[in-house]
């Protein structure tokens, strides 16, 4: 039931994003500094979200060289930063950390 | 083209541009085939049934927010905090919407409801070049739709996959696989960091998360969004007025 209520909510608030503007169909414009303040909208959460996923992956702060999520998560951003592509970033930091984790044990 | 021919070929018309709009997504949805799997394979672990993943999969369809709900539900967030997180997730969205309308605007509405709702980071991707890009967008509309439709089939196709593989492997989930969703996400924010503005909203974004890791309902990320993307906003208005009288003395 509270899982019916969440995929609805989730629904409406995700459509509801992406109807409006197609919905009033340009009749309204947006101020300049909301449009800006929009393009902060993807780093700033996903950042929020990485950053804890990758220094407290089992829920405590893991910083020591030890933790593969902490060591793949840096290969990533520098491969990302290197190339600049989606797929790459994603398969060299997935076989960063698979190594880490199965060839390294860590 | 004669006119003749093109009523006679309208209807092949169409197809072909759905055809063209489902192609021009192949790259896309070779990049989004593991992340519906791995969406799958961690519902179960993260107290979502197999049902409820297919269904927001089938309902809600936003990868990443998706993604992040099972984050907060695995850490036990109550729904309302979960629906804002996706809410404040998906605000991109926004962005993607207020580029295309000019070029849709003509359309009936039940298009653009329809439209509205394939809205994807990767949809959008594929679409902007036909439809900014191109002069002739007369039938871009479908377009869209075959781009839409070949990306919500392959997003709804593997997370019935996942859901599969989670419950013929249930260790899977001590594998670390999560960490493909931070992976994904680390490939995202990277390409974003070219100006000073962008390197401050998620320098004070990362730090605030940590500080506010111990607020219930993992608020905190959030309160750490709002002060990265006020810190951007405000770095990005200072530089602005900045060089604004630089421009005017050349």
């Amino acid at each position: 039931m509270s899982e019916a209520l969440l995929i609805l909510g989730m629904f409406l608030v995700t459509f509801s994003v992406r109807y409006v503007l197609f919905g009033v169909a340009g009749k309204v414009r947006f101020p300049l500094w909301l449009t800006t303040g929009l393009s902060f909208v993807p780093p700033a959460v996903l950042t929020a979200i990485i950053v804890p996923a990758v220094l407290l992956p089992r829920g405590e702060l893991w910083l020591q060289s030890d933790n593969p999520w902490l060591l793949a998560g840096v290969f990533a951003a520098l491969v990302s930063f290197w190339r600049r592509d989606l797929l790459t970033t994603i398969v060299a930091g997935m076989l960063c950390f698979m190594l880490l984790r199965f060839g390294f044990g860590l | 083209m004669n006119c003749n021919v093109m009523n006679q070929d309208n209807a092949s018309l169409k197809r072909r541009e759905m055809l063209d709009g489902a192609k021009a997504t192949v790259p896309l949805i070779i990049g989004a085939i593991p992340f519906g799997i791995i969406f799958g394979t961690l519902a179960g672990p993260s107290g979502l049934s197999a049902l409820g993943a297919l269904a927001m999969s089938v309902f809600v369809f936003a990868g990443s927010a998706q993604f992040i709900a099972l984050g907060l539900l695995a850490a036990g967030a109550a729904t309302p905090v979960i629906i804002a997180t996706t809410f404040v997730v998906n605000l991109r969205h926004i962005l993607y919407a207020a580029n295309l309308v000019p070029k849709i605007a003509h359309l009936p509405h039940r298009w653009r409801v329809m439209m509205a709702f394939g809205l994807t980071d990767e949809t959008f991707a594929a679409v902007s070049n036909r439809f900014l890009l191109q002069d002739n967008t007369e039938h871009a509309h479908w377009f869209y739709l075959g781009s839409w439709l070949a990306m919500y089939g392959n997003w709804v196709l593997c997370t019935g996959l996942g859901i599969a593989l989670g419950e013929l492997f249930p260790d899977m989930t001590d594998w670390g696989l999560d960490f493909a969703m931070s992976v994904t996400f680390i490939g995202m924010v990277v390409p974003y960091l070219k100006s000073k503005p962008m390197w401050g909203a998620v320098i004070v974004s990362g730090v605030i998360a940590m500080a506010t890791i111990g607020m219930p309902h993992k608020l905190g990320l959030m309160v750490a969004a709002l002060c990265g993307i006020s810190t951007g906003l405000s770095l990005h208005l200072l530089l602005k007025r900045q060089s604004a009288p630089e421009i005017t003395h050349e």
